[in-house]
């Protein structure tokens, strides 16, 4: 999933004919151009296995492993809401996904813009523990949350996934925001206060608007970082299901193609919202 | 905005600020420091303005003299270490900007780039909660005056530098504000469009008839479009009066440098005692004086002397007359076709600059390495102060 959300990279348009090399020589022999083989190497790299994954979601397999091109079917495709188990994790998935997103894009913002504007006590230690909760194997905090919930005698399930999900990710939305803050005029909101907003109105009309491609982005991140979470999920969640968890709980029996038609759309939608953010942002400039 | 007038002055209800007699701005001993780190920097000591209505007053100095400060604490975006802000002669220290009636033009125009140019002139109004139809005539009609009325639906990063320029100019007078204050408004233009903004600035004052606080590091543009100018050095204003007062009569050395080019003597008083004019010895030659010689001059003391290139007369022979004059060498001349500029050497390690109109046809006055007087009137020299 996270790979689907990064900005897709533009090769340079190369024309070959028109280099120095073909007008120079009689013959036509054509120099490798290492930038665009570089180019496609990567992107192949990057999309391959998502190609396999959407590949195999029109597979048919004889026996219970999707692991070996048989035909092809669209009936993983009428046939996706099989396994009611599988829907409940997919829907629980997406659900704390958009909870994570949401919370954490408007906690990020507004951690984004403190460290980004202002110079306060205890500024430093922020930044510190918002690198170290980026920087930490996820085992760690995993194993760490869920001896902190057992102490506090909190019952692990929905919403401590949530709690957790926000705390890992939110780091990152302030990170976006905050680098966004940075190249913002001071002067914009001096400008609206000048011209008789309040600090409110400066923000909702002013400062917001100016950050919203960067919350966007964090938030994007938020969700695409939320829904594939499988360490940190799997010690928090209790007896709750996610889609990841779902999914390593099939390995042993199998993976149905269910999993790979869900896949493909949910790679989609990220495309489309990855897209639309692009557009917006370029509009707003 | 309509809260200053009902609140400055009972009788100031019925009439507008311009027949109260109020002046429009009053800094009253405005002092502002800064922290930086474990140090306090002062930036503006002492200040005394009095800016009156309609006015069109500069703030002149080089970088970090105090003059942004001084406007940025009338726009209420700093607040005075101690002192007291008048707008209208009502009291606004401690009110924050957006309950003041001053609009800013910032010199980095600060348009809202996600809003139309027509949404950034608006913006003032419909803060003010000024009805919608009143709001479209006010904005076009103020997008016409900067002549911008067929851009009014394009973004402000599709518009030139001046263009934009323009727009900050028409989001702030379209409030209608007590006072327009400028910070180097014209700084991130190039030369030409510059001057013709001078112009325009200009035009559009005596249209709207808005005090304007206008500041600027360039004394050209502060001498050509001011009413008054407060020269600032080092946080404090070094002299206040109009462009012809402060290039005809500067008050320090510091004011005397800045504006125009201007000839720095020192000399030797020959006497404080009896009657005027008072005389100085200058290099070889002796200066009369016109004007008071500073307090603390005595005989035999050294005072620092101004006189004006363009002032100076340059000749071969010794000048008759009740004149200063100064015997020197010249060693330097550069033909500029409307007029020559002579560098001469005076003695003691002085050198007198003077322009000298080339108004005969008849060529050089004098040639490098030749013996030369330089003369002026008593009342062109001037005692500086420090």
């Amino acid at each position: 999933m996270s790979t689907g959300v990064h900005t897709p990279t533009e090769p340079a348009p190369q024309t070959p004919e028109n280099t120095g090399a073909v007008k120079r020589s009689a013959r036509p022999r054509r120099r490798i151009d290492w930038g665009r083989v570089y180019t496609i190497a990567v992107l192949a790299w990057l999309f391959l296995p998502i190609l396999f994954m959407a590949a195999f979601s029109f597979n048919d397999p004889a026996g219970r492993h999707n692991v070996t091109w048989q035909g092809f079917t669209f009936r993983w495709y009428q046939d996706a809401l099989a396994y009611p188990d599988l829907n409940q994790a997919m829907f629980n998935s997406v659900s704390i996904a958009l909870l994570t997103m949401v919370i954490s894009g408007a906690l990020g913002t507004l951690l984004g813009l403190a460290l980004g504007r202002f110079t306060f006590r205890g500024k430093q230690l922020t930044n510190l523990v918002m690198f170290s909760a980026i920087s930490a194997p996820e085992v760690v905090i995993g194993a760490a949350l869920l001896s902190t919930f057992l102490m506090m005698n909190i019952t692990t399930g929905y919403w401590t996934t949530v709690v957790s999900h926000v705390m890992f990710c939110v780091s990152f939305v302030a990170i976006t925001v905050r680098a966004r803050v940075i190249t913002l005029d001071p002067r914009l909101e001096e400008a609206a206060r000048d011209l008789g907003a309040g600090p409110f109105t400066t923000f909702r009309l002013v400062t917001l608007p100016m950050l919203f491609p960067a919350v966007m982005s964090g938030g994007l991140l938020a969700f695409a970082l939320s829904i594939d979470d499988y360490i940190i999920t799997s010690f928090v969640s209790g007896d709750v299901t996610t889609f990841p968890l779902w999914i390593w709980g099939t390995t042993r029996v199998g993976i149905p193609p269910q999993v790979n038609v869900m896949g493909t759309l949910l790679f989609l939608v990220g495309v489309v919202l990855a897209v639309v953010n692009v557009i917006s942002s370029r509009r707003r400039r | 905005m309509a809260t200053s007038t009902t609140t400055s002055a009972p009788e100031a209800a019925v009439e507008p600020p311009a027949q109260t007699g109020e002046p429009a701005i009053s800094l009253e001993d405005v002092t502002k420091s800064f922290r930086s780190g474990s140090e306090t920097v002062t930036a503006v000591t002492g200040v005394d303005l009095t800016i009156g209505t309609g006015e069109f007053f500069s703030l002149l100095g080089p970088s970090g003299c105090g003059k942004t400060t001084t406007m940025r604490m009338i726009a209420g975006f700093e607040e005075p270490t101690s002192g007291t802000v008048r707008l209208d002669g009502r009291d606004v220290t401690g009110v924050p900007a957006n309950h003041r009636d001053v609009n800013m033009v910032f010199q980095s125009y600060a348009l809202f780039p996600h809003m139309n140019i027509a949404d950034n002139v608006a913006f003032g109004l419909r803060r003010r909660g000024v009805a919608k139809a009143e709001i479209r005539t006010r904005v076009a009609d103020m997008l016409d005056l900067v002549e911008l009325g067929h851009r009014a639906k394009h973004r402000p990063s599709q518009l030139s530098g001046g263009q934009q320029q323009r727009v900050a100019l028409a989001r702030a007078l379209v409030n209608q504000p007590g006072a327009l204050l400028l910070d180097e408004p014209l700084g991130a233009l190039d030369l030409k469009l510059r001057q013709s903004m001078q112009v325009e600035l200009k035009r559009i004052q005596r249209e709207v008839g808005i005090t304007f606080v206008y500041v600027t590091h360039d004394q050209g543009e502060a001498l050509t479009m001011s009413d008054r100018i407060a020269v600032m050095n080092h946080g404090r204003v070094e002299q206040l009066g109009t462009p012809a007062e402060i290039y005809e009569r500067p008050a320090t050395r510091f004011v005397a440098d800045f504006i125009g080019t201007s000839n720095l003597l020192t000399g030797v008083v020959w006497d404080r005692s009896g009657g005027e004019p008072w005389r100085v010895e200058v290099g070889d030659g002796a200066t009369a004086l016109a004007a008071e010689l500073p307090d603390t001059a005595e005989a035999g003391g050294e005072v620092h002397l101004t006189v004006r290139p363009e002032k100076v007369h340059i000749g071969v022979a010794e000048p008759e007359g009740a004149v200063s004059r100064v015997p020197g060498t010249v060693t330097e001349t550069v033909y500029l076709g409307s007029a020559t500029h002579y560098q001469v050497d005076i003695g003691s390690d002085q050198q007198v600059t003077v322009f000298q109109q080339n108004a005969s046809g008849s060529g050089l006055v004098a040639e490098r390495g030749e013996r030369v007087w330089l003369s002026w009137l008593p009342e062109h020299s001037y005692a500086l102060s420090d």
